[in-house]
């Protein structure tokens, strides 16, 4: 019989036989992964379980990304203790202050989790990196905390919901708007305990960053991971970014799947997720002319070189409508710069954004932007809860770079094609 | 093992930040956070909760991030167990890691109403609907995942098996 991705992905990392969905395998981890939120509670677990020492001090990152720089005393003192373990334990991938970068963009970057991998993060967007064929998932402070003293974990191997893209890419659309079509197809429970996994002929021809945009709003639909294969795509990826000994790995053609989900792109137009879930989809016409007062173009979702290029290429030559906000927040230093060096800076600066630190503040209500009673943003963000980004009486809505950045321009959402 | 509360209904798709607000979280401390439970629901909400009631709600409880701050949050406002629809999987594993007692029920959520009294027994897997009468079978909690409830979470669980020194 047939396996999925996942199924292939877990096998690799256990001595057990995986036999199929239902199964609880324990398998050894690639990377254990946890932020300036939760972090201080894995390690607050990890000294009460009695455990002395990390199972790698190279396979342990501690990233402070979400209250970074600190916005007060409290996150600093949390991001305090981080450090003081982090120090104590000798871990050699800890990251504050300029080495810092939103933790899902930065991993990958620096060819810290690649093709293969089994990742688990106390972050729930950790399965960013199936973007890249890894088997990649969020779990709580204690169970991390367990993984960061043992190297392994235990799983029950997912069922797969396939999800095949097909079509020809129209102007304007991006990987945002498939993951938020497919969102708005499964429900946000509709993929709950279960793995996706993406193919056809447009994710073949999708790029590895467009892949990670995807992946990583998995969650967003319940799902325990969203997989992609690993093809010349990711092994060049994890080639540049040196993340050595990775090899191609795909689906069988007879894998067995729980539900098959096909999307057709060639008609599709930009999405939008309105408030205040992530699968309240609707296509960016339905919901023009409502009045935005910020945009936020970043995060772990959509804060690569190439969102910052498409927000750019729409606001090169224009202007924030008076009354908006817009944020730039490039998710890593080497985004940050390599922004700067292509000039985009020029044309967020002359558009009238602020550019911020790398940092996910925002996006989780955290700082740098955040909502008051009555007020809406546009986001290149993944979650638009009530109060996600400020007051429970604010709105988030969530779009491509492309979307926000010229609905910051128009005041209101709009395509791009209309400004 | 069995609880004995008034039942605090919602709906669907509570996720962590009507749980926690992000801006809470700047603690680790169970009590502290349970003074803000589900303050992103409805600020002040956790005022009507006294220390051994029940929430209820629909499907996908617990939904969003991985933050453990959740389940801490609602222990901390004094609450063991919560009965829903269906979890999100991270807050279910999260759950159990943290000592707080999850109880799926699928439609049978929709028979407790707001102020029910109820009794769960998660050993035999039935909830008593002490107001109405009412009795509601479920899958009783699995014994790999009582045992890291008996042992008060998965850090004296883990602590227990290996002894110190990981």
């Amino acid at each position: 019989m047939g396996r999925t991705l996942a199924e292939k992905i877990l096998q690799r990392h256990t001595d057990e036989t995986i036999t199929g969905a239902g199964q609880i395998a324990r398998c050894k981890v690639s990377l254990v992964l946890a932020n300036d939120i939760t972090a201080p509670l894995a390690i607050k677990s990890f000294r009460a379980m009695g455990a002395t020492k990390v199972f790698d001090r190279d396979r342990v990152a501690l990233v402070m990304d979400h209250f970074t720089p600190n916005k007060d005393i409290d996150s600093a003192e949390q991001v305090r203790g981080v450090r003081e373990f982090a120090a104590e334990m000798g871990v050699t991938r800890y990251f504050e202050g300029g080495d810092c970068g939103v933790e899902h963009a930065l991993l990958p970057e620096l060819g810290l989790v690649g093709p293969g991998d089994v990742v688990v993060g106390a972050d729930s967007h950790t399965c960013t990196y199936g973007g890249l064929g890894a088997f990649a998932t969020g779990m709580g402070s204690t169970d991390i905390a367990a993984a960061m003293a043992m190297g392994e974990t235990w799983f029950k191997v997912p069922p797969t919901i396939r999800v095949d893209i097909e079509g020809t890419m129209p102007l304007w659309l991006s990987a945002k708007d498939l993951v938020l079509k497919t969102i708005g197809e499964t429900g946000v429970s509709g993929a709950l305990y279960k793995a996706l996994e993406f193919g056809g002929p447009v994710v073949d021809a999708m790029d590895a960053e467009s892949r990670m945009t995807i992946a990583n709003m998995a969650i967003e639909a319940g799902g325990k991971v969203g997989l992609f294969p690993v093809d010349t795509v990711a092994l060049d990826f994890a080639k540049a970014h040196g993340h050595a000994g990775c090899a191609p790995l795909a689906a069988d053609a007879d894998a067995v799947y729980e539900r098959r989900i096909r999307i057709d792109v060639t008609t599709m137009s930009p999405q939008v997720a309105c408030p205040h879930l992530p699968d309240n989809v609707k296509p960016v016409e339905e919901v023009k002319d409502v009045v935005i007062h910020q945009s936020v173009i970043g995060s772990c979702t959509n804060g690569r070189i190439s969102d910052l290029r498409a927000a750019a290429e729409v606001l090169r030559g224009r202007k924030a409508a008076k009354g908006v906000r817009l944020i730039v927040l490039p998710a890593t230093p080497r985004i940050w710069r390599q922004a700067m060096d292509e000039g985009l800076f020029t044309v967020f600066l002359d558009a009238g954004a602020v550019i911020g630190p790398p940092t996910c503040g925002p996006c989780l209500g955290g700082h740098m932007g955040i909502l008051a009673k009555g007020e809406r943003s546009i986001a290149t963000t993944n979650r638009n809860f009530k109060g996600r980004m400020g007051s429970l009486e604010s709105e988030v809505y969530l779009s491509s770079p492309a979307v926000a950045a010229a609905s910051a321009v128009a005041g209101r959402i709009i395509h791009p094609q209309d400004l | 093992m069995k609880f004995t509360g008034k039942a605090h209904t919602m709906g669907a798709h509570i996720d962590t930040d009507a749980i926690i607000p992000a801006r809470f979280l700047v603690t680790t401390d169970t009590a502290e956070l349970g003074k803000n439970c589900m303050e992103g629901l409805e600020p002040g909400w956790i005022a009507k909760v006294r220390p051994g009631d029940i929430f209820v709600a629909d499907e996908n409880f617990g939904c969003g991030s991985s933050r453990e701050h959740a389940p801490l949050a609602i222990l901390g406002a004094g609450v063991k167990v919560v009965v829903a629809h269906s979890f999100a999987r991270i807050f279910y594993r999260n759950g159990f890691n943290m000592g707080l007692t999850l109880v799926e029920i699928g439609d049978a959520v929709k028979d407790i109403k707001d102020g029910d009294q109820l009794e769960v027994d998660t050993t035999a897997g039935v909830i008593r609907n002490l107001t109405t009468g009412k009795e509601i079978v479920c899958q009783p909690v699995p014994p790999s995942m009582q045992e890291i409830l008996d042992a008060g979470g998965l850090v004296p669980f883990v602590k227990k098996r290996i002894g110190a020194g990981a």
